[in-house]
């Protein structure tokens, strides 16, 4: 089993990411270069319009929109997703794998039923609704669904598990005699946690919000399901670039752009969490 | 560390996380038990949408394409993962470069996956429909099956294989008789994950599945259905949908604990 056989065994999977992710990802890089032929398609001519185009006020602006709902989402998910983590790995260690197997469960289920499920909470005949009649209240609740604050509240529940996940992590393994050093140096409960738990845990921090960030800048669904048709995040202009406005080379350009905010941020991180277990063998 | 955490702080953040995870979903599953089928009151138990749902041709239909996806997508990529498994634990050199090749279907946002692969697919004229989704789904599930049987393989003692070698057995025998069975719950925990993960796969099977009704899978139509509204039926068909995927992922984490001694 030795010699060619490892490359024979790897070939057809090899051949198959090749065709089916390497070429296509590269296309898309090829194809922001191109103009728009008149009747959609391409004209093979080399052009630099598209990336302008993408700086271009109203398109920046949908950029900087969605990097606003995706680092409310990030930063909501992590102070949440921390604090559960903690309290998960501050509860008897018997009682720890089943806190956070249940913690995860709902990552499990499928997206789009997770986000249909806050349609159900949120719109106008929705159970909020029902509640607030329950309780006497006749007048209109404000509008709820196909807001902003749904959008990010949508986001926050479905990538919450995974938070929870990575700063359990590192905050599980966190040796418990370093607290006490601290506290017997004189150190409070708070500070402890400010200036020796959350230094110590911080790649799990960065992991799970680089992580919400990326998955939510890019996000399709839930802008389209909770936040409306009027809603839109770089995902939407995208897709209705491809689908819908035919102008394929400036969606390739849009692409191109998110793929690379998407890429430069994942990069930075697995960079950072490789040096921070590199120099974690010393604690 | 966090043992000195105030215990009746921890029990509320808890509380109130778990809460926030489970309500939602739960009142999806209840709701899809109401006999009035309206989220404002309750009006007795019924299991009628469920039938509802059974007899709804599109939702059938969707189904069945869903169905088919899965089922070639899973039996493609477990064939292909599972020696690319074999392949990448057998070289002693480790790249960089292959690693990240296979590692990044894992990691790729679908939506890009979804945009390549789709304008890939129309510069070459290729007429999209189930055909082109199966392509697209094996990306994925090849690279999570791979994954999976990789891990299995760390534990793999090859001074076997090399026995077997010795004894003057070929590669295919040694793969057929010794790598195989002692990898078979990998591999079926691999492709009970590359399953369940083709069957929920929404944003690749939208971009890649072409305009056709024919070529609509079952995420697709609940995709269509919900921005119509909240109806029952689809309350009944989101509480199946969740339920299959937790139980066919717990099996699959389950049969994969299994085949690994120590964990």
């Amino acid at each position: 089993m030795k010699d060619r056989s490892p490359a024979l065994l790897m070939a057809p999977a090899l051949a198959w990411l090749t065709a089916f992710m390497v070429v296509p990802c590269l296309l898309i890089l090829a194809l922001a270069f191109f103009r728009r032929g008149i009747y959609g398609g391409i004209e093979y001519t080399f052009t630099l319009e598209n990336l302008g185009l993408v700086f271009d006020p109203l398109y920046a602006g949908i950029f900087l929109k969605s990097a606003w709902i995706a680092g409310l989402a990030a930063l909501i998910a992590v102070v949440l997703g921390y604090a559960a983590a903690f309290a998960i790995a501050a509860a008897p260690a018997r009682r720890q794998p089943a806190l956070l197997f249940f913690a995860v469960l709902p990552f499990w289920s499928n997206y789009l039923v997770r986000t249909y499920a806050w349609i159900v909470l949120l719109n106008r005949e929705g159970l909020l609704t029902g509640i607030a009649r329950w309780f006497g209240y006749d007048g209109e609740l404000p509008k709820l669904l196909y807001t902003e604050p749904a959008v990010v509240v949508g986001l926050v529940y479905n990538y919450l598990p995974f938070v929870i996940l990575a700063c359990y992590a590192p905050l599980s393994r966190l040796n418990v005699e370093i607290g006490e050093a601290s506290r017997d140096l004189g150190a409070s409960g708070w500070t402890t946690f400010r200036r020796v738990t959350v230094p110590m845990t911080f790649h799990g921090i960065a992991t799970g919000f680089v992580f919400v960030f990326v998955l939510s800048i890019g996000n399709f669904v839930t802008p389209a399901l909770l936040g409306g048709g009027q809603f839109q995040m770089i995902g939407n202009l995208v897709y209705a670039q491809f689908l819908t406005a035919n102008d394929w080379p400036f969606g390739a350009a849009l692409s191109m752009v998110l793929i690379a905010i998407m890429m430069g941020l994942l990069t930075l991180q697995t960079f950072a969490s490789e040096k921070a277990s590199g120099s974690g063998r010393h604690d | 560390m966090a043992s000195q955490a105030n215990p009746r702080l921890m029990f509320a953040i808890l509380a109130a996380v778990f809460a926030f995870l489970y309500v939602p979903i739960s009142v999806l599953v209840a709701l899809s038990f109401n006999d009035g089928g309206l989220p404002t009151a309750w009006t007795g138990f019924s299991v009628k949408w469920y039938g509802a749902l059974f007899r709804n041709g599109d939702i059938m239909s969707a189904a069945l394409n869903t169905l088919i996806v899965a089922i070639v997508s899973t039996v493609l990529a477990t064939l292909f993962g599972t020696l690319l498994a074999i392949g990448v634990e057998i070289r002693r050199r480790k790249g960089r470069f292959l690693e990240t090749i296979i590692f990044a279907p894992m990691i790729i946002p679908d939506i890009v996956l979804a945009i390549a692969l789709l304008s890939f697919f129309s510069l070459l004229n290729v007429t999209m429909g189930l055909h082109t989704v199966i392509l697209s789904h094996v990306v994925f599930n090849l690279a999570f099956v791979c994954s999976v049987v990789r891990a299995r393989l760390k534990t793999f003692d090859w001074s076997v294989v090399e026995a077997s070698a010795d004894l003057g057995a070929s590669t295919v025998t040694t793969l057929r008789r010794i790598v195989i069975p002692v990898l078979l719950p990998a591999i079926v925990a691999g492709g009970l994950l590359a399953f369940t993960l083709s069957v929920d796969e929404f944003i690749i099977a939208f971009f890649t599945a072409g305009a056709g009704r024919s070529s609509i899978t079952l995420p697709m139509q609940i995709f269509a259905m919900i921005r119509f509204g909240v109806t029952p039926e689809i309350n009944a068909l989101a509480t199946l949908i969740m339920a299959f995927s937790v139980v066919a992922l717990a099996l699959s984490q389950r049969l994969n604990r299994g085949g690994l001694p120590g964990q």
